[in-house]
C-alpha cells in the first residue's frame, strides 16, 4: 500500500499535534479505515510513541482501524431521538442489516453506527446516510431507505 | 477584502458595507442550519436561484443562506425582506409562487405560513409566531439576519464593534470588572462566574495563556452551541478576542465536536476571513495585540466536553480528565493558564460590552443574569431552540412557547441538565429555570438541554438510557465509573426486564452514592444524578417494573404485548404489509390479529395504521 | 537546607509535612496506613483504582469530599479522615466491584477480604488484569521500553501493544510481570463458582490450600 497520500495530508495540517484527530480523520477518508502503515507514519513525523498513537486511535469512537462498508449508515442515540422511538429504530436497523452499531456487513455494502446525538434534536428519531440526514424516521421508512441503497439487476442507486 | 488596521478603518467598512446592501429591492433568506438541511434547503435555495435567473431579477434581489433559525422541526425556513414574511416547510415547488406572488406583487402565500394548531390563526411575520413571540433573543437574534460565511454581513450588523471599543477605550483589567459586574455566569453547564474565571487566568504566574471555546456540546438532546458556531461564528470569535486581550492570551482554540461537520466548517471559514479582515493575526486594528485562533477536531467523545479531557484531546492524547486540584485557569493547556468557555459564554461578551453590564444584569435574576438559549425537544409540539430571560419558569417554556404535548397525551416530566442533570416532575414546573432553583429539586439548568416526556416515556428506561450512556462514553480509567456503571446498567436492565427482585433498589442507591462519592472526574460523579431523580419522583413506576413486572408506559419491549383491537381495525392489511416477521394474519376487510410468538415488537405495525387500532400494553 | 512544611490533621493527628507531598507520601511518612492498588513508589502516581480515597476538607469545618490520597497535594490546615464511614462505604463497593471483576487476582482478594467481603451481589466474571496500569508506567518511566499503552475505553479498556505486535522498543525486560498484580499466585481458596471464599476472613483453618500457610493472606507477603 502507498502512502503518499499521508504524506499529503500531515502536510496540509502543518504536521502539528494539535491537529491529530483532524490528520486522522483525513486518513480515514482518504483510505476509508485507519491503516497500521499510515499510523506508523504519522507516529514517525510527529514525533509521537505508537502506544500513544494507537491509543488515541482506538479511544475515539469516530475511527475504524478494519475497513468500512460502502455506505455508512449512522443512528442518533440522543436523549431526544430516544424518547420518540431511537433505540426500535436501531434495532430493526440492526436487524434488517444482521450486523451490530460499529460493525460492517459481510458483502463491505454497509456500515452501522450509532452516536450519541448528531445534534439535529428537534426533528428525531435522525438517521445520517452517506452524509445526508433525515428527520422524523421510523422502522417502515428506515427499511425503505436501505432496500434503495442496495444493488439490483439495474445497478447500484448512488 | 482589505486588511483593516484601525478604528476609522472599521467604521468606513462598515459604510461601504450598509451602502452596497441598499442595492438590494429584496433579500431572500434560507435557513442553512443542518435541520433545515435535512429537509431540503439546498435544493430550495437552488431553486430560488434558477427562478430568478430566468426572470432576470437576480441582480436586483440577494438571495442567500443564513445561520439556524431554531424552530427546525418547520424548516425549511425562508423569509424575505423587506417584506417581513416568514414561510415555513418551503419545499421545491413552492419557490416559483414565491417568486412571482410575494416577492414581485407583494401577496402573501397563506399555505406556508405557520397555523397555530388550536386557534388556526396564521402568522406573516417571525415576530407574529407564538414561538418565537415568548422568547428573547439576544444571542441568537442575529442568526437569521446575517450569511455565517460572510463577514460583510456580519460588519454591517454592527459586527467587531465591542472588539474596537474593547481594544481602544478599555484596558484589560476594565473589560474583566466589566464582564464580573455583568454577573455572565458559564453557560456549559456548571455556572462559574465568568469575569472571576478571567481574572484568576489574568493573574496565573506565566507569560504564555490560551483561551478555549467549548463547542463539544456532547449532551445528547441539545443543539444550540451548533446552531451558534454554525449561524454566528463570528459573535463567537469576537467574544474569544476580546477575552483573550483581557487575560492576556495570544493563541487561541475552538474545540469542535466530530459530528458538527458544518459548525467546523462556518468556523474556519470565519477565521479565515477574520484573519484577512485583520481581526486576528498580528497588530489586530493597529492596537499592538497578536492573537490567533485555530479549530481542533473532536473524535467521538463525550468525555471530552470535560475540560480537562478537551485539553488533553487538543495536545494530542487521549480525552481522559484528571484531577482538578490544580484548576486549569492556573495550569492548562501544556500545563500553562488556560481560560476555558462555552460557546454560548463567548457569545454573551461582545453585547455585554456593547450594550453595558448594567443592561445585562437587568435581565435574569438576581443570581442568573441575562439569557440562555435552551433545545426543547421530545414530545411537546413546538421543538427547537428557546431563548428567554432567567427566572422563566418551565410551565412558560413548555406550554407557552412549546405548545404543550405533542400527541395529546399528558406531560409527565422534563429531563434537564443532560446526563449530569435530572428528570423535574409536571408538580414542579412552576419553578423557574436558573443555575440554582433546578439544582435544589436535583437536576440542574445544565448546558440548555430540554427533553420534555409525556405518559408515553418509561422513567425506568429513561434512568437506563442515561446509565448506557455515560457507560458507553466513560474514558475508563478510574473503577468506580468504568466497573460501577457497568453494575447500574446491568441492575436496570433487569428491572427492565421483569428480572429483579426486592433488593435491587438499595443496590441501585449504593452503588450511587460510591460511584458519586469516588469518581475523579465530572462525569462519574454526577452519572448517578438521573437515575436518583427518577427514582425520587417515580419510585412507583420501578416497583411495578419489579413487583408486577409490568411496564405502565408500555415502552419496556420484554413486559409489553401488542395487539389490535377488533372493534377499530378496518381489515386494510397496511400493517400485515409492513411487519417483518410476519407476524399479523387476516383477511381483506376483516380484523386482522397478531401472533404473539412471532411479534418482534418494532413497532412499525402502530406506526402505520391509520385507524388507531394497534394497543400496546 | 530548609524546606517549607505545611500543618495537617490526619485521623486527629497533627503533622507537619514538606510542601509538594501528596497526603499519601505524608501518611506514609508518619506510619499511618491507607491500602492502595494502582500506586508504587518511584512510578508517578495515577489515581485510577480509588481505593486510597480519603476524606479531606480544607479546615475541618467546610464541605469535606473524597479524592484519593496518592495524587492529592498537602495544603497547610487539611483535616483528612481516612477511615471514616463515608470512606469505608467507598472502599467497601470499590472492593466488592474489583473483586467482582477479577475474583482471581490475589490483590482483589487481598483487599476484599480486607474490607470484610463475603458475598458478590453482582454477576462474577473472570478478568486478570485490574486495569492498573502498573505495567505501562514501569515501561515507559523506568524501563524506557515505550512499548505498552492502554487501548479502546470504558469497559473496553485494555492495556496492549500497537496492533497487538511487539515493538521494537521492547527488549523483553519483563519489569512488566514483575509490577504486575494478576502475576502472584491467587488464592486458591475452595470456593463455589461465584463466591468467595472467605475463610480467612472468618478466621478457619485451611489445610495445605497455600504455599504460604494456614494464614498465608496474613502474613508478611501481604503488603496490605
Amino acid at each position: 500500500m502507498d502512502f503518499q497520500a499521508v504524506e499529503a495530508i500531515i502536510g496540509k495540517h502543518q504536521g502539528k499535534r494539535t491537529a491529530l484527530i483532524g490528520i486522522l480523520h483525513d486518513i480515514q477518508e482518504q483510505y476509508n479505515y485507519l491503516p497500521a502503515g499510515a499510523l506508523e507514519k504519522i507516529a514517525q513525523r510527529l514525533q509521537m510513541d505508537l502506544p500513544n498513537l494507537y491509543g488515541v486511535a482506538t479511544f475515539y469512537k469516530s475511527f475504524s482501524l478494519t475497513p468500512k462498508g460502502k455506505h455508512s449508515i449512522t443512528l442518533c442515540l440522543g436523549t431526544a431521538c430516544h424518547v420518540r422511538g431511537g433505540p426500535k429504530l436501531l434495532r430493526e436497523v440492526a436487524k434488517r442489516l444482521n450486523i451490530e452499531p460499529g460493525q460492517t456487513t459481510k458483502d463491505k455494502m454497509f456500515s452501522l453506527q450509532a452516536v450519541n446525538c448528531l445534534g439535529v434534536c428537534a426533528i428525531g428519531p435522525v438517521m445520517l446516510v452517506d452524509g445526508k440526514y433525515y428527520g422524523e424516521m421510523n422502522p417502515v421508512k428506515a427499511r425503505k431507505l436501505i432496500e434503495k441503497l442496495i444493488p439490483n439487476g439495474r445497478g447500484v442507486r448512488a | 477584502m482589505r486588511k483593516i488596521e484601525s478604528l476609522s478603518g472599521l467604521e468606513k467598512w462598515r459604510e461601504r458595507i450598509l451602502a452596497r446592501q441598499k442595492q438590494y429591492e429584496t433579500v431572500v433568506s434560507v435557513c442553512g442550519g443542518t435541520g433545515c438541511h435535512a429537509y431540503g434547503c439546498k435544493r430550495v435555495r437552488s431553486q430560488f436561484a434558477k427562478v430568478l435567473r430566468e426572470n432576470g431579477s437576480r441582480s436586483k434581489i440577494r438571495l442567500r443562506f443564513t445561520g439556524c433559525r431554531g424552530f427546525c422541526e418547520r424548516g425549511p425556513i425562508v423569509t424575505i425582506q423587506p417584506q417581513g414574511v416568514f414561510y415555513q416547510k418551503v419545499q421545491e415547488k413552492d419557490v416559483p409562487l414565491i417568486v412571482s406572488k410575494t416577492i414581485e406583487e407583494g401577496k402573501v402565500l397563506d399555505h406556508l405560513l405557520y397555523e397555530e394548531p388550536t386557534t388556526k390563526r396564521k402568522a406573516t411575520s417571525e415576530k407574529e409566531v407564538p414561538f418565537y413571540k415568548a422568547q428573547h433573543r439576544l444571542v441568537l437574534a442575529n442568526n437569521g439576519l446575517i450569511e455565517p460565511t460572510k463577514i460583510e454581513d456580519y460588519i454591517g450588523i454592527g459586527g467587531y464593534r465591542a472588539l474596537a471599543k474593547a481594544l481602544f477605550a478599555m484596558e484589560p483589567d476594565q473589560v474583566i470588572e466589566e464582564i464580573s459586574a455583568s454577573g455572565l455566569r458559564g453557560r456549559g453547564g456548571a455556572g462559574f462566574p465568568t469575569g472571576r474565571k478571567w481574572e484568576q487566568c489574568r493573574n496565573a504566574p506565566g507569560d504564555m495563556k490560551y483561551v478555549i471555546c467549548n463547542c463539544d456540546e456532547g449532551d445528547p438532546g441539545a443543539y444550540m452551541d451548533r446552531s451558534l458556531l454554525e449561524g454566528n461564528p463570528h459573535s463567537v470569535l469576537e467574544g474569544m478576542i476580546i477575552g483573550a486581550r483581557a487575560i492576556g492570551a495570544n493563541q487561541g482554540f475552538i474545540y469542535v465536536r466530530h459530528e458538527y461537520p458544518l459548525a467546523c466548517k462556518n468556523g474556519e471559514v470565519a477565521i479565515h476571513q477574520a484573519r484577512r479582515a485583520g481581526f486576528l493575526g498580528q497588530n489586530i486594528l493597529g492596537s499592538g495585540f497578536d492573537f490567533d485562533v485555530e479549530v481542533a477536531e473532536g473524535g467521538g467523545a463525550f468525555v471530552c466536553g470535560e475540560s480537562t479531557a478537551l485539553i488533553a484531546s487538543i495536545e494530542g492524547r487521549v480525552g481522559e480528565p484528571r484531577s482538578k486540584q490544580i484548576h486549569t485557569v492556573a495550569q492548562g493547556l501544556w500545563e500553562k493558564p488556560t481560560n476555558l468557555n462555552n460557546v454560548e459564554t463567548w457569545a454573551n461578551v461582545p453585547l455585554i460590552i456593547n450594550q453595558g453590564s448594567q443592561w445585562f444584569s437587568s435581565i435574569g435574576t438576581e443570581k442568573s443574569k441575562g439569557t440562555k438559549i435552551f433545545s426543547l425537544v421530545g414530545k411537546v409540539k413546538n421543538t427547537g431552540l428557546v431563548e428567554v430571560p432567567m427566572g422563566i419558569t418551565l410551565k412558560e417554556i413548555i406550554f407557552d412557547i412549546g405548545g404543550g404535548p405533542q400527541d395529546g397525551k399528558k406531560i409527565k416530566a422534563v429531563q434537564t441538565g443532560g446526563p449530569s442533570g435530572g428528570c423535574i416532575p409536571a408538580s414542579l414546573f412552576d419553578l423557574p429555570v436558573d443555575f440554582d432553583s433546578l439544582a435544589r429539586v436535583g437536576s440542574m439548568m445544565g448546558s440548555g438541554g430540554m427533553i420534555v416526556m409525556d405518559e408515553g416515556t418509561c422513567m425506568v428506561d429513561v434512568a437506563r438510557y442515561f446509565v448506557r450512556f455515560l457507560k458507553e462514553e466513560s474514558c475508563g480509567k478510574c473503577l468506580p465509573c468504568r466497573e460501577g456503571l457497568k453494575r447500574m446498567g446491568e441492575i436496570l436492565d433487569g428491572i427492565t426486564e421483569g428480572k429483579a427482585n426486592g433488593g435491587s433498589l438499595a443496590l441501585l442507591e449504593e452503588l450511587a452514592e460510591v460511584v458519586a462519592d469516588t469518581s475523579l472526574c465530572g462525569l462519574g460523579k454526577t452519572a448517578p444524578n438521573p437515575v436518583l431523580s427518577a427514582l425520587r419522583y417515580f419510585r412507583p413506576e420501578f416497583e411495578a417494573h419489579i413487583q408486577q413486572k409490568k411496564c405502565p408506559a408500555a415502552v419496556c419491549t420484554p413486559l409489553i404485548q401488542y395487539s389490535i383491537s377488533q372493534v377499530d381495525c378496518t381489515g386494510c392489511s397496511a400493517c400485515r404489509k409492513v411487519c417483518p416477521t410476519q407476524a399479523i394474519e387476516g383477511e381483506k376487510k376483516q380484523s386482522h390479529r397478531i401472533v404473539g410468538e412471532l411479534c418482534s415488537k418494532c413497532g412499525s405495525c402502530k406506526d402505520v395504521c391509520k385507524a388507531n387500532a394497534v394497543m400496546v400494553q | 537546607m530548609k524546606f517549607k512544611t505545611v500543618n495537617i490533621t490526619i485521623d486527629g493527628n497533627w503533622i507537619a509535612v514538606e510542601e509538594g507531598n501528596t497526603i499519601l507520601q505524608g501518611a506514609r511518612q508518619f506510619g499511618i496506613h491507607i491500602p492502595t492498588i494502582c500506586y508504587m513508589e518511584d512510578l508517578s502516581p495515577y489515581g485510577g483504582c480509588r481505593i486510597c480515597v480519603v476524606e479531606i476538607s480544607s479546615n475541618g469545618n467546610g464541605k469535606a469530599f473524597l479524592d484519593t490520597s496518592c495524587t492529592h497535594q498537602v495544603k497547610e490546615g487539611m483535616v483528612i479522615q481516612t477511615e471514616s464511614p463515608r470512606v469505608i462505604r467507598a472502599r467497601k463497593m470499590l472492593a466488592e466491584l474489583l473483586v467482582a471483576s477479577a475474583p482471581n487476582v490475589k490483590l482483589a482478594q487481598d483487599i476484599a477480604a480486607r474490607m470484610g467481603i463475603l458475598k458478590v451481589r453482582f454477576p462474577m466474571e473472570n478478568n486478570q488484569c485490574i486495569l492498573c496500569g502498573l505495567c505501562i508506567r514501569m515501561c515507559y518511566e523506568q524501563m524506557g521500553g515505550k512499548a505498552l499503552g492502554f487501548a479502546s475505553r470504558g469497559v473496553d479498556r485494555r492495556v496492549s501493544m500497537p496492533f497487538e505486535t511487539r515493538p521494537e522498543t521492547c527488549r523483553l525486560c519483563r519489569g512488566c510481570d514483575y509490577v504486575c498484580p494478576g502475576m502472584i499466585t491467587p488464592c486458591p481458596g475452595i470456593k463455589d463458582p461465584g463466591e468467595l471464599c472467605g475463610r480467612c476472613i472468618r478466621l478457619e483453618e485451611m489445610p495445605k490450600c497455600c504455599p504460604s500457610g494456614t494464614f498465608g493472606c496474613f502474613c508478611e507477603q501481604n503488603p496490605l
